[in-house]
């Protein structure tokens, strides 16, 4: 049986739509080898959380510049344990200060990618991180 | 441009011997690079002469500043008779906060106002919709209803100063409270100045700041356009703006032409309804470009445009006044070419970009403050930025002269090859029927994400430089002090809506909720009924929930 391939979701919570870094990473993931869903901007945590059920992910990475994350990231993460779906791995990106990362790690966020992180290493760090369910 | 055969033989020679000298020096000192571009990727060549210009016509394709096609400036004296306006964009918090702000700014030497609002009120939400979570005062400031926002103009002289608003779907709902606040402070509507940013098209295109559909969106702007040009005349109905097409990833000669073609687009709209002639209206239009690091490409942006835009307006439109013709436009240093790493550096990239914007003629600029990377700027950020401005103006002698660097070989080649590229889009468009059926297929979302995706790869293949980020990596941190904004300030402000909600005059919302959604329904201009339900303490929420049941709501397709 050939080998189930990574699928990851890249999702925009809030009303933000700086989406530049979301949708370069959507294409980097998919030339990465990976099945790629984009949620598209204005995503409810309840809309991101049905949505990579529905699409039965193994990652859903978050991204924010709003400065909205503290209270979104952690709504995504909870919503995903309160429908059995904690096996879904949240990690997010965006401008988000060093000093919300223990809150965010708390909440169950697997990694934080900040300006400046490398594609590759976050497609790295899903290689490393991530084995298909 | 004419050159005698003399010197046009003189620089034949010339060159030919130079390139000589170039290939004895390439044998031994190879060039740092293969292939030299713009940060948008145009290449650019090694030596720019006489050759590359001589065809140019000097009447028709340059020309004296306020003379189509307006090349070289739209004023007859540059910046010698004003200065552009120093105009920082800001909003942060409560109405109150920015209020404060905006004083500040104001005591220290900037010369317009410009109004960031926080995500909710860009899309329509209160603060208290479950949308609104986590985002109220965050990224601007948080305005439901008009008492909202008379704090906000609290104590400005709205005759004196003119106000900027970057405010997209609900562009009415905001334009009816400044208008319902000055007709409160006695200030006549023909008196008061500003712009609305007003442009939906490039919100589909690039911001993703939507509401409605387009054709409803183009609707409700042709709406304020007709409403201006009958009332208030000093207005700025829309701001057709490259800036965020820019910031989205798109090339300098994708913004250039995307932006023409929305411009063009809103013209055919506003002709088609057949109330305001070309020359009732044209005046208005105001644009706004972004001033990325490529310090000539900017320059030859922003001058392309101008005669671009005259062209269009008299040649594709018939108009007549000298003032259709005029591209006036405000400048935003490019948010995306500074770096959360190293902070400090940012101050020197805007100041090149406030330079290049000051050079291709701007009429109004915002610089970037230093930290705006990673949060709303802090007040001293905020100073350095305007003083960058002021100092820009008044010490370097860069506004002695007007259009300083025409006729350089290289500027006015450069200028018409970002001319001759952008017509190329705009042709393009034209053949797919126009910009809202090029924006339905993807088109435009498309060019600019491939553009994004290709910047990205040069910057991580090292072809591109960014300091701090691919190169000169220091683990030396100068950690600057982040504003934050409390959340007791989005509590505070749901408590005042609350507050509201419950003392105004409910039969009086709800009547003039129903004139607007008639209004919508028959095809009438909605603002005299937006001021109406302002002045009643209608919500901003409640009058684009009107929007949103007549005409639909937009989903973001989520195109990568």
């Amino acid at each position: 049986m050939p080998e189930r391939k990574i699928r990851v979701m890249v999702a925009k919570p809030g009303l933000d739509g700086h989406d530049r870094g979301a949708r370069v990473l959507a294409r980097c993931f998919r030339d990465a080898g990976f099945e790629v869903v984009y949620t598209g901007c204005h995503q409810t945590p309840e809309q991101i959380a049905s949505a990579a059920i529905q699409e039965d992910v193994d990652l859903v990475g978050l991204s924010c510049l709003s400065g909205a994350h503290r209270a979104l990231f952690p709504k995504v993460v909870q919503l995903l344990r309160e429908k059995g779906a904690s096996d879904i791995t949240v990690i997010g990106g965006g401008i988000i200060p060093e000093q919300d990362f223990p809150m965010l790690y708390e909440a169950g966020i697997k990694a934080i990618f900040t300006p400046g992180a490398s594609l590759d290493s976050i497609v790295e760090w899903i290689k490393t991180n991530i084995k298909p369910h | 441009m004419y050159f005698s055969d003399k010197t046009r033989k003189a620089s034949l020679r010339l060159t030919e011997e130079w390139e000589k000298d170039v290939q004895t020096s390439l044998k031994d000192n190879p060039e740092q690079k293969t292939r030299f571009s713009t940060v948008s990727d145009m290449e650019i060549k090694r030596l720019y002469t006489p050759e590359d210009i001589h065809d140019i016509n000097f009447e028709n394709d340059v020309g004296v500043p306020g003379k189509f096609p307006y090349l070289r400036g739209n004023q007859a004296t540059g910046y010698r008779g004003r200065y552009w306006t120093f105009r920082m964009f800001s909003g942060m918090g409560s109405a109150q906060d920015t209020n404060r702000r905006w004083h500040m700014l104001l005591r220290e030497g900037q010369t317009g106002l410009s109004t960031a609002f926080d995500f909710p009120t860009l899309m329509g939400y209160d603060s208290d919709s479950p949308k609104a979570l986590g985002e109220v005062g965050k990224c601007g400031v948080a305005i439901d209803t008009l008492e909202d926002f008379l704090a906000l103009v609290e104590g400005i002289p709205l005759d004196e100063v003119t106000t900027s608003m970057t405010i997209n779907p609900p562009a009415t709902v905001l334009w009816a409270m400044y208008c319902a606040a000055a007709q409160i402070k006695g200030v006549p509507l023909a008196k008061i100045g500003g712009t609305i940013q007003n442009d939906m098209l490039k919100e589909f295109i690039a911001q993703k700041t939507f509401m409605c559909p387009p054709e409803p969106s183009v609707k409700l702007i042709s709406d304020t356009v007709e409403f201006g040009a009958e009332h208030v005349p000093r207005w700025n109905t829309i701001s057709i703006s490259g800036y965020h097409i820019r910031e989205a990833g798109s090339t300098a000669v994708q913004e250039l032409a995307f932006t023409l073609r929305d411009g063009i687009e809103y013209v055919e709209d506003i002709i088609r309804r057949k109330k305001l002639p070309v020359d009732d209206f044209a005046a208005r239009l105001s644009f706004f470009f972004n001033s990325h690091i490529d310090f000539f490409e900017e320059i030859c942006k922003m001058r392309a445009a101008r005669r671009m835009w005259a062209k269009i307006m008299r040649n594709r439109f018939g108009a007549k006044n000298p003032r259709s013709l005029w591209l006036r436009f405000h400048t935003q240093t490019a948010g995306c070419s500074l770096t959360a790493q190293q902070p400090y550096n940012n101050v020197v990239r805007t100041t090149i970009e406030a330079l290049a914007a000051v050079l291709g003629g701007t009429q109004s600029l915002h610089t970037n403050s230093l930290d705006e990377v990673l949060c709303l700027p802090s007040e001293h950020a905020v100073e350095i930025a305007l003083r960058t401005q002021q100092i820009l103006a008044e010490e370097t002698g860069v506004a002695n002269t007007i259009d300083p660097l025409a006729g350089s070989y290289f500027i006015e080649s450069l200028t018409n090859k970002m001319e001759e590229k952008a017509w190329e889009y705009i042709e393009k468009i034209d053949a797919m029927g126009g910009m809202v059926a090029a924006i339905e297929k993807g088109f435009p979302q498309m060019e600019i994400a491939d553009a994004a995706y290709k910047f990205q790869h040069q910057l991580e293949a090292g072809e591109k430089i960014m300091v701090g980020v691919n190169k000169y990596v220091t683990d030396n941190q100068h950690t600057i002090p982040l504003v934050e904004i409390e959340e007791r300030i989005g509590e505070e402000q749901i408590k005042r809506l609350k507050d509201i909600r419950r003392k105004r005059d409910s039969r009086a919302v709800k009547k003039s909720l129903d004139d607007i959604r008639n209004a919508c329904k028959k095809g009438d201009n909605v603002m005299p009924y937006c001021i109406e339900a302002v002045r009643n303490l209608a919500t901003l929420q409640e009058i684009c929930d009107v929007y949103r049941e007549v005409y639909g709501e937009y989903k973001d397709p989520g195109l990568f």
